[in-house]
């Protein structure tokens, strides 16, 4: 573990709230609105932590546990991605498993804290929730085979660091169909236009935002930063995939990092300007389109 | 041309898996039109150097397959006023899971067949892929329309397969088959036209009942 790749993840921790701020800079700018901020999450931020906690009774710890739970999971998977393309802060043989189930395990926790309060419309988007994580998982899992068959190594730091920077000239095809699948992938884990409106506050229709209504104040603050944090994360896994980044100086690396996150933003922007969302029936069919991608880039790289 | 060759044989498996997904006739057409501009560009890909007789099957092709088949479905679907498949036989997240497995299956299929080596070597799994999809589609949808479009992806993988031997085949064997084609599609769009005005339905199913 060195101090630069350390210093890395706390740059990609600090600028993580900006990244869904570029996305809704976007959609506001290509449908002609003004728009918040681009940096409206911080103030949001700001504003959540000084407020105080309010728990209705008929909650349980696990309710104050979820969001907690879900930051710090999402913080740990955070540390298994090489961010200058070479080597992350951790890293172990077969740590893609532990980083999936890390993000599964945020994803859980917020669920229970949503079930816990016993209120049907958190029931409802909890099941939605889990409906659509339990098609994008084996999304993710056959993008990761397809990248460990391309770099051949079992860990991230391996499967988005120099092997597969080496892959790229005789992998092109496959590897630019996994990036595809991610960026389906990204577009639904975060809730974001084809499979969610995150703009929407109406609860019959909300899939992520309906389990966190009854959160509020710093509660909310890890909510909403986790939320941008795990985007950021997967703009992290599609933008290592698409552009690799082992031949270059930690400095510009990172520079090219952040370049990319900027231009991933900008396009979950542009899709959520000029989609509408899909109806929820149609999701899991979008998602099995880009597990077909994925499957279709592990079969090149078995060929 | 080889990089640019084996991205345009990927797209082909794209569009293939994106006509099993959609439930719009109006897209199938799209995809269909989409398939047959790639493989329009395919013989000048993979051509060793470009001739006369590569550049002219391309435009051939292109003509044909996106330009006037396509525009002619989208006639008979204006025609005939259908706009979507709603009821397909098997549905579309399994159909699209049957193409995934399709691709799996002609990949393991191209690596085991006696072929000499090949300069694009995905030409092969590419052309068996596209064939079982356009089964695929022909046997599992409903609407006479729809199958129609099956039997041009079935062409289609045929016409990739053919691809392999492009420098033997005569010119004018090949404008035949496009033209064949072309009246072929022609007379089952006439025949479509006039299954739904008797009909008034597309749906192949109903035609099992005799009556004179």
């Amino acid at each position: 573990m060195t101090a630069e790749a350390l210093i890395a993840l706390g740059l990609l921790g600090i600028t993580a709230p900006a990244v869904p701020g570029i996305a809704v800079k976007t959609k506001s700018f290509l449908t002609g609105r003004r728009g918040p901020p681009v940096l409206q999450l911080y103030a949001d931020l700001a504003k959540l932590i000084r407020k105080g906690r309010v728990y209705s009774r008929t909650t349980t710890p696990i309710f104050r546990a979820g969001p907690v739970i879900a930051l710090a999971s999402l913080i740990v998977a955070a540390l298994f991605l090489p961010l200058d393309g070479r080597e992350a802060p951790a890293r172990f043989a077969g740590d893609l498993v532990a980083f999936a189930g890390l993000l599964a395990l945020a994803r859980f926790a917020l669920v229970l804290a949503g079930l816990d309060t016993g209120s049907s419309f958190e029931g409802l988007g909890a099941s939605r929730e889990v409906t659509i994580a339990s098609f994008a998982e084996p999304t993710m899992f056959l993008c990761f085979v397809a990248l460990v068959l391309a770099a051949g190594d079992l860990s991230l730091s391996g499967m988005f660091g120099a092997p597969l920077a080496a892959a790229w000239p005789h992998a092109g095809a496959s590897l630019s169909l996994v990036g595809v699948s991610l960026f389906v992938l990204l577009l639904a884990e975060n809730s974001r236009v084809p499979v969610d409106d995150p703009a929407t506050h109406l609860e019959l229709t909300m899939i992520h935002e309906v389990i966190v209504l009854d959160h509020g104040g710093p509660d909310l603050a890890l909510i909403l930063y986790g939320g941008a944090l795990k985007l950021t994360l997967f703009g992290v896994l599609v933008v290592s995939v698409l552009v690799p980044r082992a031949g270059l100086s930690g400095l510009a690396a990172l520079a090219l990092l952040f370049a990319g996150l900027g231009v991933v933003a900008l396009a979950v922007g542009v899709v959520e300007s000029v989609m509408a969302r899909v109806r929820l029936v149609r999701v899991p069919q979008l998602l099995v389109g880009a597990a077909a991608l994925a499957l279709v880039a592990t079969i090149l790289q078995l060929r | 041309m080889r990089d640019a060759a084996q991205i345009v044989l990927l797209l082909v498996v794209l569009s293939d898996l994106a006509i099993l997904g959609t439930s719009r006739l109006s897209s199938c057409i799209r995809g269909l039109a989409a398939q047959g501009f790639l493989l329009g560009l395919l013989p000048v890909l993979i051509a060793p150097q470009l001739s006369v007789h590569a550049v002219s099957l391309a435009l051939g092709t292109v003509i044909v397959k996106a330009v006037a088949l396509p525009w002619f479905l989208s006639w008979a679907i204006r025609e005939a006023a259908v706009r979507r498949e709603i009821e397909p036989i098997v549905g579309f997240i399994a159909s699209q899971l049957l193409g995934a497995l399709a691709v799996a299956l002609a990949f393991a299929i191209a690596s085991r067949l006696p072929l000499p080596a090949l300069q694009q070597p995905l030409l092969v799994p590419v052309s068996l892929a596209t064939l079982i999809i356009g089964f695929i589609v022909l046997t599992t949808r409903r609407k006479a329309l729809v199958q129609v479009v099956g039997y041009l992806i079935l062409e289609n993988g045929i016409y990739l397969f053919g691809l392999t031997q492009t420098e033997s085949v005569p010119f004018l064997l090949e404008l035949g088959v496009l033209l064949d084609i072309f009246v072929g599609v022609f007379i089952m769009g006439i025949v479509v036209f006039h299954i739904n005005r008797e009909f008034d339905s597309l749906d192949a199913t109903r035609l099992t009942e005799l009556s004179d």
